[in-house]
Order: structure tokens, then C-alpha cells, then sequence
């Protein structure tokens, strides 16, 4: 069993969690990711690392609501214990091969997305420790659902938040952002992107236009996690790679982001019947068009 | 009674078992088994043994059944197999002992697999328990991965008086015994579970979320004070054609399917994880895996058709699988060959483009090369495809462990007896051969354990 010795509301739907798991928390770097099951009966839930102790043998994990399981999942509390919790996973970033000299003489600009701020964050902090400076990037729809922004600024060089609606920062999207920076003179050699495909779609198109590599992270639908199942597969440039053993980080360019998409719609049917399950309980939920849901 | 035949086993009704997963097979009785231990002439220079991966003293143990024995009949049996009512149940009988059994050669052979499987259910219903050693010898081993191979290696190891700690990279133990093989060929509670807490009486300790090569080092569990190293890590990615269409919503690994459907219990509603079985269900391939999947996929509602490129004869399956698969009504679409796969305009599958192909010349593996007919293709209709095509071998182990040689094919070079390029570490199974059988693997995982102790005695 793997505890979970801290707990916190970060946004609306949007949660934190420490978890205590001594072999993931000695080995793990930023950029892998885990793999949680709650109980006997649940699913098993990718989730990219978002920070380690290596000393306190903790795991941070940050997750939304998205369906029946991570709905579940918001209900534990400190003291509660995952059945299982298994990696690190996958490889790590890029950015961890390479030397501190390599590191020092490049600009660069990380872009997240929603909860996409978790796998950003252990990133940026890593180049941190290494006396590394980089940007950051940081949009949400609204300025409640904006999430690390603390942390993320005591690790960055410059933080510029982003909210869809105006309410905080710039307005409108990162990939806006992007091209106001670099229109402002800013250069970069390398672009991280991590969030929703959809934005990490238009910010791959953005930075080809532009010239800068990019590397995003993907979390398409896994089931072991460990390259046994395939289902994790996406089109890269000419080749099929799984995501959990090849990434989760890809050249941004060379993904086949539409076909990432409809792979994640696979399921939506079902994940959405099981979370009414799961909130309204065993009744006939929604209704069958007929009877106006009564019965 | 005809001596030339074997006393039949009763199954469930092929129109009933299609709509469940209950057992296929349901046993031989006390009565039945003794009956068909009769049968068997004792031979002195027995080829069953031969035929055994594992060396069970065949005709002893039946020699038990025949008395009545069968607490001592399973004694017989466990000195040789770790794991006997898994393999009276999915060993390829018919090409090891009973291939050998000389009383085949006229009539059928004793049904040497049932009685097996008999002795070990009955041993498993009366908690008999393999004896435990004398005496601890203070040596540690690891052995990576709960599959036939690693099972077999640490109830070996633990019968002679090692300390050993099993690590598995899933949630539950047992490898491809509960994410491969379905509950109809292989009881999961009843069987796999029950065999397992075997080995936990003899000591042997398990630890499940831990994949080596990521979670710890091979070079790390050395450093945790572990003796030697036996790696059984199975087969690995799953295979597929590279033909367009392929990551299409709808088609799946063979892998994907059954680990759905057995591990994660997908189509049970209280289980978190979900699946879309299909409604029309094309499986390529015509291996044991393909067999599994496209009877799992008929017992999930669907139709299913196994698409093949060879034909009959070349079928990878066992022949009672096959038999099985057809007796239940799925489709053998033999000599055909996929294509390309066709996509709605919202990404999922909606057919199988497919060529028509005629056997030629004999290839490398000795079995008649297919070539395509000209103007053969044609469009199968289907929601789902499954391509059961075998594995390649997973790199986590090998790009982990220095001085670990691999093969050119990624598999772990290993010799007869398990040992490896690197002092101390051992492996067997799928990930030193690439896909094979669960009696292979134990065969392997034996051969190591015998390996293990020799090197360790004289340390």
C-alpha cells in the first residue's frame, strides 16, 4: 500500500497529492511518470510525476477530474493509501542527458497547460537546481484554475501566466504568448510544451513557423504502462511509438496530434456513463429519452 | 474397455461455454482418472520424460493414480513441477509426453496432461503442499517477474532452502497465467491464485509494482544483498503489421484485448477499467494468443473470425484450441491477409481490406511461403480488429543492466542451463527465447534454478 501523507485542493477538480513510494521517489527524474490503482477494482491511471523528495521517499502527483476513477480518486484523503503505485516510468526528459555546460548556453521556454503545469514544474526546477534559468508559460481558462503559480515562480526566470478569458495575465491563449515574446526580440532554442493536445497541437504549428524545436509530453490511454499492451501508440513522423517505453516526450513536430485525439476519444462514451454512475449512484442517470430520468 | 482409447473428458456444452467463462475442460472424475491410469504400461525407459520440459516421472506418478494414491501421485508430481494444474491445463500435450507415449502409436495416447491436472486439482482442493526444505542456506535470490518462468525458478530455489523474493512489474502476480490466458482455459482464483500461495508456504516472498529495470537495477538488487539474479521477464511489445489504418479507435494488440479482459476484469461492471468488446471481431493471426482473444471476444457477444494468411495445416495453435475455437462457432478465414485497415470519418474501424493468398515454395521456418493472389481483394466488414502477432522483446532489463549481452533480435543471450554474459544473473523463458510456451518457460526457469544452485554451493 502507498499512503498518502499530503492532500490539497489546487483548483476547482484539480488535485495534489504526496504519496509516499520509496523505490518511485530514489529513481525517478523529471519527465517519467506513474502509474496509480486505488483499490482492487480500479483502473490504472498514468499520471506524469509533478515532484520527488528523494529524503521524505515522497511522489507529488496532480490530477483533474476527468471521469469515474479520477472522480474517486479526489475522494481520498491524507492517511488513505493507493493499492498500488508503480514506476518511475517511461524515460525521463531530454534535458536530464545533457550536461549543465549544454544547458547554460540555451534559452528556453516551457509552455503548460491547464494541469500541464505539473509535469512542467519538476523540469523547470530541475534546470533551477542546476543554476539553469528558463521561461515560463502558464495558461489556464481562468485566473482560479491557474495552478502552481508559487511555485513555478520562484523557479523561473520570467513567469508569464495566460487565462483564455482575460481575468489574469495575458489574454488569450500561450500560443499567443509565444509569438509576442519572440515578436518583443525574445529568442529561444527550445520550446517544452505540456498540456491538452489540442494546445499542444497549435503549439507545435506556432513554433515550426517559427523555427524553434519543440518536445511535448504525451499521456494517450495506457494500460500496463510497461510496453506490454500498445495501446499508448501514436504516429511519429514515419514510425509508430509507444508512449510508455519510446516517451511520453516526442519531437512536438513530428506527432500526429489529430489521430493522438481521436485515440483519446476511444473511451469518452463509456468514462462518462460510469462518472454519472459514480456521482448520481445506480439510478437511471440522465434517463433513457422516454421516461425524463425518474425512474 | 478398449485399451487403444483413452477415457473421453467431459466439456461444457460448445453452445453453453460460448456465453460464459467457466472452464472449457471440466476433468477427469476419480473414477475416470484411475480408469485411464490403467491404460498406461509403465514403460521402463519412459519417452514420456523425454517429451517433459520438466522431467516429471510420468509413469510413477500414474502408476499412483492407478492405486488410488494420489496425495503420493502428487508428490511424485511436485518434485519436478512447481506449477502442475496450470500445465495439466495449457501444456501442448500432443508434442511433448503424450507426443512420446508409445502406447500412440496405435491407439491414443494416455492422456497423460489430464491426469495431471486431475492429481494436481486434487491436491489443490485437499491443501496438500509441496514438503518444505530441511534448512535455510542463507542465500538470497531475486527473481524478476511472476510468470511460469519465475514461478517455477523460486519454487525450485525455495525447495532447496533459498531465501527468494519474487518482483513483478503488474499489480498481480502470476504474468501471462492472469493477464494472457482467459479464465476458461485457465481458472485464475481456483487455480493460478491457489498455486501461487503454494510457493508463499514455502517461503518464497513476492513483491508486486516493482519493474526492474526502472523501479531498482539489476546492479541494485546486488547492491540489496541478493546472491544471484534470475530474470523472467516474458515476452514484451506487442507486434504489428505496419500497414495503414492500424492505430485506427478499434483495433487492439492481442495483449491490449486479453489483459482488458483478464487482468483488469474490464468487462465486469464493478471493474474500473473499461472496454468495447466489438460486435464484429477480426483476429490476425492463428497462434495459442489468437485462439485466446477471438474466444474471449465470442464470450463478450461478438462474431468473430480469425483471418490467417497461411493455411490449416501451418496454424501455431494447439490443436485442441483450434478444435476448441471452431467447436464454439468462430470463423477460420484461412489464406487471407489484411491489408490495410478502413477508417470512418471519426477514426474508428469500419472494415478490412484483405488479399486472398496460395501456399508456394517452402520458406526458412520450413512451412510453405504464402504469396498474394493477383486480384484477390476484397473488403471484410468489421468494428474491431485484434492483431495477435507475437511480441518483440522489451529493452527495460537489457538497456539497464550492463555487460547483459542480447541477441540481434533484443532477446537476453542466454545458455542451456540460464546462465547469462554477466557473473550471477540468469534468465529463461520469453525473454531469452522471444514468444513461446508456459511449459517452455518453466523448463527454463527449472534449468536456472538447478544452475543457481550449483554456482552458489560452491561459493
Amino acid at each position: 500500500m502507498f499512503q498518502i501523507v499530503k492532500c490539497k485542493l489546487l483548483a476547482d477538480k484539480i488535485y495534489l497529492m504526496d504519496v509516499k513510494a520509496p523505490r518511485v521517489a530514489k529513481r525517478c527524474l523529471p519527465g517519467q511518470f506513474v502509474i496509480v490503482k486505488m483499490d482492487e477494482k480500479g483502473e490504472r491511471i498514468p499520471l506524469t510525476i509533478c515532484d520527488y523528495d528523494r529524503e521524505k521517499e515522497t511522489v507529488t502527483i496532480v490530477f483533474q477530474i476527468a471521469g469515474a476513477s479520477t472522480y474517486k480518486m479526489s475522494q481520498l484523503k491524507e492517511g488513505d493509501s493507493f493499492q498500488d503505485f508503480v514506476g518511475p516510468l517511461g524515460r525521463a526528459s531530454e534535458l536530464c542527458e545533457e550536461s549543465i555546460e549544454s544547458l547554460k548556453q540555451k534559452k528556453i521556454l516551457f509552455v503548460a497547460g491547464g494541469v500541464g503545469a505539473a509535469p512542467v514544474y519538476p523540469q523547470v526546477k530541475y534546470l533551477h537546481g542546476l543554476g539553469v534559468d528558463a521561461d515560463v508559460i502558464c495558461g489556464s481558462k481562468t485566473k482560479d484554475l491557474l495552478i502552481l503559480e508559487e511555485e513555478m515562480r520562484a523557479v523561473s526566470a520570467n513567469y508569464y501566466p495566460c487565462t483564455d478569458d482575460g481575468s489574469y495575465g495575458h489574454a488569450g491563449l500561450v500560443t499567443g504568448k509565444i509569438e509576442a515574446l519572440v515578436n518583443e526580440g525574445k529568442q529561444y532554442d527550445l520550446v517544452v510544451a505540456i498540456g491538452p493536445v489540442i494546445m499542444m497541437k497549435f503549439v507545435s504549428l506556432v513554433t515550426k513557423k517559427l523555427g524553434i524545436k519543440t518536445i511535448v509530453s504525451m499521456n494517450p490511454i495506457m494500460v500496463d504502462g510497461t510496453g506490454m499492451c500498445g495501446a499508448c501508440r501514436l504516429q511519429v513522423g514515419n514510425e509508430v511509438k509507444f508512449a510508455c517505453v519510446d516517451g511520453p516526450e516526442f519531437d512536438g513536430h513530428l506527432v500526429d496530434f489529430d489521430q493522438a485525439m481521436a485515440r483519446q476519444r476511444i473511451y469518452k462514451t463509456l468514462e462518462g456513463r460510469a462518472m454519472l454512475k459514480e456521482i448520481e449512484g445506480e439510478t437511471h442517470h440522465g434517463g433513457c429519452g422516454h421516461c425524463g430520468g425518474e425512474h | 474397455m478398449d485399451v487403444l482409447k483413452r477415457i473421453p473428458v467431459a466439456e461444457q456444452d460448445p453452445e453453453i461455454r460460448a456465453h460464459n467463462f467457466d472452464e472449457v475442460c471440466l476433468g477427469y472424475t476419480k473414477e475416470e482418472a484411475m480408469k485411464e491410469a490403467q491404460r498406461c504400461i509403465g514403460c521402463k525407459n519412459a519417452q514420456c520424460i523425454k517429451g517433459c520440459p520438466v522431467a516429471i516421472q510420468i509413469p510413477d506418478f500414474i502408476a499412483k493414480i492407478k492405486e488410488g494414491n494420489f496425495e503420493e501421485a502428487y508428490h511424485v508430481i511436485s518434485e519436478s513441477s512447481s506449477l502442475p494444474a496450470v500445465c495439466g491445463r495449457v501444456c501442448p500435450q500432443e508434442n511433448q509426453c503424450e507426443g512420446k507415449c508409445i502406447r500412440g502409436i496405435k491407439g491414443d495416447a494416455i492422456s497423460i496432461g489430464k491426469l495431471e491436472r486431475f492429481v494436481a486439482d486434487y491436491a489443490l482442493e485437499h491443501d496438500l503442499m509441496p514438503s518444505k526444505p530441511e534448512s535455510f542456506l542463507g542465500k538470497k535470490v531475486a527473481v524478476i517477474g511472476s510468470g511460469p518462468a519465475g514461478l517455477t525458478c523460486a519454487g525450485d530455489l525455495a525447495k532447496l532452502g533459498y531465501q527468494v523474493t519474487v518482483f513483478e512489474a503488474l499489480h498481480e502476480l502470476g504474468g501471462v497465467l492472469v493477464y494472457g490466458i482467459p479464465e476458461f482455459r485457465l481458472p485464475k482464483h481456483r487455480v493460478v491464485a491457489k498455486e501461487i500461495q503454494k510457493l508463499k508456504s514455502l517461503g518464497v516472498q513476492f513483491e508486486t509494482n516493482v519493474i526492474v529495470g526502472k523501479s531498482v537495477t539489476i546492479d541494485e538488487l546486488f547492491e540489496e544483498g541478493f546472491d544471484a539474479v534470475f530474470v523472467g521477464s516474458g515476452a514484451g511489445l506487442p507486434k504489428f503489421m505496419g500497414i495503414p489504418g492500424e492505430n485506427a479507435n478499434g483495433v487492439y494488440s492481442a495483449n491490449e484485448y486479453l489483459t482488458r479482459s483478464n487482468l483488469m476484469k474490464a468487462c465486469n461492471d464493478e471493474y474500473d477499467t473499461p472496454m468495447i468488446a466489438g460486435k464484429k471481431v477480426a483476429v490476425v493471426g492463428g497462434g495459442n494468443v489468437a485462439m485466446d482473444a477471438a474466444r474471449t471476444a465470442l464470450r463478450l457477444g461478438a462474431e468473430v473470425h480469425i483471418v490467417y494468411r497461411r493455411s490449416e495445416a501451418e496454424l501455431p495453435a494447439r490443436a485442441e484450441e483450434v478444435h476448441h475455437a471452431k467447436e464454439e462457432g468462430i470463423v477460420f478465414d484461412l489464406l487471407t491477409n489484411p491489408v490495410e485497415i478502413l477508417v470512418d470519418d471519426i477514426g474508428n474501424v469500419k472494415a478490412m481490406k484483405c488479399v486472398k493468398m496460395v501456399l508456394g515454395e517452402p520458406d526458412a521456418s520450413g512451412r510453405r511461403r504464402p504469396v498474394v493472389q493477383p486480384g484477390s481483394e476484397f473488403d471484410m466488414e468489421v468494428d474491431t480488429v485484434i492483431m495477435s502477432l507475437g511480441t518483440s522483446p522489451n529493452p527495460l532489463i537489457s538497456s539497464t543492466t550492463e555487460g547483459l549481452e542480447v541477441s540481434k533480435w533484443k532477446c537476453i543471450v542466454a545458455d542451456e542451463s540460464g546462465r547469462t554474459s554477466k557473473s550471477g544473473v540468469y534468465a529463461g523463458g520469453d525473454a531469452v527465447t522471444g514468444a513461446a510456451t508456459v511449459i517452455l518457460a518453466m523448463g527454463a526457469g527449472k534449468q536456472a534454478a538447478s544452475a543457481i544452485h550449483e554456482d552458489l554451493k560452491s561459493k
